[in-house]
């Protein structure tokens, strides 16, 4: 041991959304912060599924909206579900996400992520690039730094902020981390494409820098996921969110999968002649609350992916916001507990109650059984097949029979889907308990 | 115009990605695990298509295009098949317009 005192007061390791905002807060108490990040610049390694959520970012960034990098602002949201030859949408627009202070938007993670770190370094807190966290400095059970892959490398603080993303090694170092399985977590893999702005506007039905957010249910080939398409400027972004075992189970790579949702009637003619920019993949972590691991030890706190903080419920698709809450959350945690002496489990206990009155746990506790309610056979096969089949039968004239009553439709078409009622019930009523 | 969209190949589609190779190999796979292996759950699964297997049983393995993602070892079911870490800082995949 070469210094046993600690060099700066924050060691945030990551500057994803999680990372910078546990920064920003740190470093406006007054911290000495230093913001590790391993690719060359913040954003760099980092991509995601579609929309960012700006709320959160209100008490961050007064007026973000007028400096962030955005692509476009979400005012037309769908949800689609699939089967291989039908596609229902519900779509729907609000004029009042195209105004400020917004609802959502789309972004290049590169851009959105870069410009949040250097919200971080306007605080005060020094951002060093190019630095893999290779392990934590620990004294018995205690973080007291970490190992970097820089020339003398070792970084002590008072606290570590461990915002390392969704494999984040060191929080199974620090032994926070159990739900480590396959089950717990999705592969995503995504497309940009390039369009002329005009032409996505037209099909699209935006003007400006207004967008649109489909998610999709139904497009995965049988493998527990779902898909989305969603438009930037002068790219859209198509791609799919794959259940790890059952991918790994079957024949069809990723990018098959992508090219069989590419062909499809219901996408075909919204990508057609989009040219290939970039293709991108990472994992996420999918299983929410019950696979969260412990948000603390002594010296260390967890947030963002690296706590499994991604929601993925359904109607709901979030990450970045909620990363952004708990960071933030988790840098004021750290200065509370410097400035009190105490940066023990005990000390840092303020990181959890923080996040406990506001949506980063509230949405996930209540929301704990959507991720395999979404996941599970039935809302990823049956009940698109069997609603899907109901709305065909609708709208299909069968002329010169009489129409059929809707009552008749649907006992047949849950029958010929193999839906079982008591199986609709309990689904039904997990959807409300966690929904409602 | 559904039936035949242009689709480009793995090697065009990979080369579309900014990668920048570390001399070291972030990720390893211990070839003689591999070879009792079944499920070959990398080869399918790996979105960059890094795991390849070979005609005596093996698999044959490239860091270079690597997007860090973590799937391999995930859902490897062979322990010790996989060591992965991150590549060294400021090397790895860059992403620009994810």
């Amino acid at each position: 041991m070469r210094d046993a005192r600690p060099d700066v007061d924050v060691i945030v390791v990551g500057a994803g959304p999680a990372g910078s905002a546990a920064a920003i807060s740190a470093a406006r108490a007054g911290l000495d912060v230093v913001l590790l990040e391993r690719g060359p610049f913040p954003g760099s390694k980092n991509m995601y599924g579609g929309v960012i959520y700006g709320r959160i970012l209100d008490g961050l960034v007064p007026n973000w909206w007028e400096e962030a990098p955005i692509q476009r602002w979400v005012t037309r949201r769908s949800t689609m579900l699939m089967t291989g030859s039908q596609a229902l949408t519900v779509d729907f627009r609000s004029a009042t996400w195209g105004e400020p202070p917004y609802n959502g938007a789309t972004a290049y993670r590169p851009d959105f992520d870069n410009w949040l770190a250097g919200k971080a370094t306007d605080a005060g807190a020094t951002l060093l690039c190019s630095t893999t966290a290779v392990g934590l400095i620990r004294e018995g059970h205690r973080v007291v730094g970490v190992r970097t892959d820089r020339p003398d490398g070792d970084l002590r603080a008072r606290v570590v902020i461990a915002a390392d993303g969704v494999n984040s090694f060191l929080a199974k170092e620090a032994g926070l981390y159990t739900h480590t399985g396959a089950e717990n977590f999705t592969l995503g893999v995504k497309e940009t494409l390039a369009l002329p702005k005009d032409v996505i506007d037209e099909r699209f039905g935006v003007r400006g820098n207004h967008g649109v957010d489909i998610e999709i249910l139904g497009c995965t080939d049988g493998i527990p996921g779902g898909g989305f398409l969603y438009t930037n400027l002068d790219t859209v972004a198509l791609g799919l969110v794959l259940h790890l075992p059952e991918l790994a189970a079957q024949s069809k790579r990723p990018e098959e999968l992508i090219a069989q949702l590419k062909r499809h009637a219901a996408i075909a003619p919204l990508i057609e002649g989009g040219e290939v920019k970039e293709y991108s993949a990472h994992v996420i972590p999918e299983a929410g609350w019950s696979m969260m691991p412990e948000l603390s030890c002594d010296g260390m706190l967890v947030a963002g992916d690296a706590a499994a903080m991604c929601l993925a419920a359904g109607i709901w698709l979030e990450g970045v916001n909620f990363a952004i809450g708990a960071g933030q959350a988790a840098g004021q945690a750290a200065a509370e507990a410097i400035r009190l002496g105490d940066t023990s489990v005990a000390g840092l206990s303020g990181y959890r109650r923080r996040i406990d009155r506001t949506f980063v746990l509230a949405d996930h506790r209540k929301l704990a059984r959507i991720p395999h309610l979404v996941m599970n056979e039935r809302t990823q096969r049956q009940y698109p097949q069997m609603v899907a089949n109901i709305v065909e039968r609708i709208f299909t004239v069968t002329n010169p029979l009489p129409k059929p009553g809707f009552n008749r439709i649907v006992a047949s078409e849950v029958k010929a889907a193999g839906v079982k009622v008591t199986d609709l019930v309990r689904d039904g009523w997990t959807g409300l308990r966690g929904f409602g | 115009m559904n039936g035949d969209y242009p689709e480009i190949s793995f090697e065009d589609r990979i080369g579309l990605v900014d990668f920048r190779v570390g001399e070291r190999a972030h990720i390893t796979v211990d070839g003689d695990s591999c070879r009792g292996c079944t499920t070959r759950a990398c080869v399918v699964a790996c979105p960059a298509n890094l795991f390849v297997p070979t005609s005596d049983g093996g698999i044959l393995f490239n860091y270079e295009q690597c997007f860090e993602c973590g799937t391999c070892y995930m859902v490897c079911n062979t322990e010790g098949a996989i060591t992965w870490t991150y590549p060294d800082g400021g090397e790895g995949v860059v992403f620009r317009r994810s």
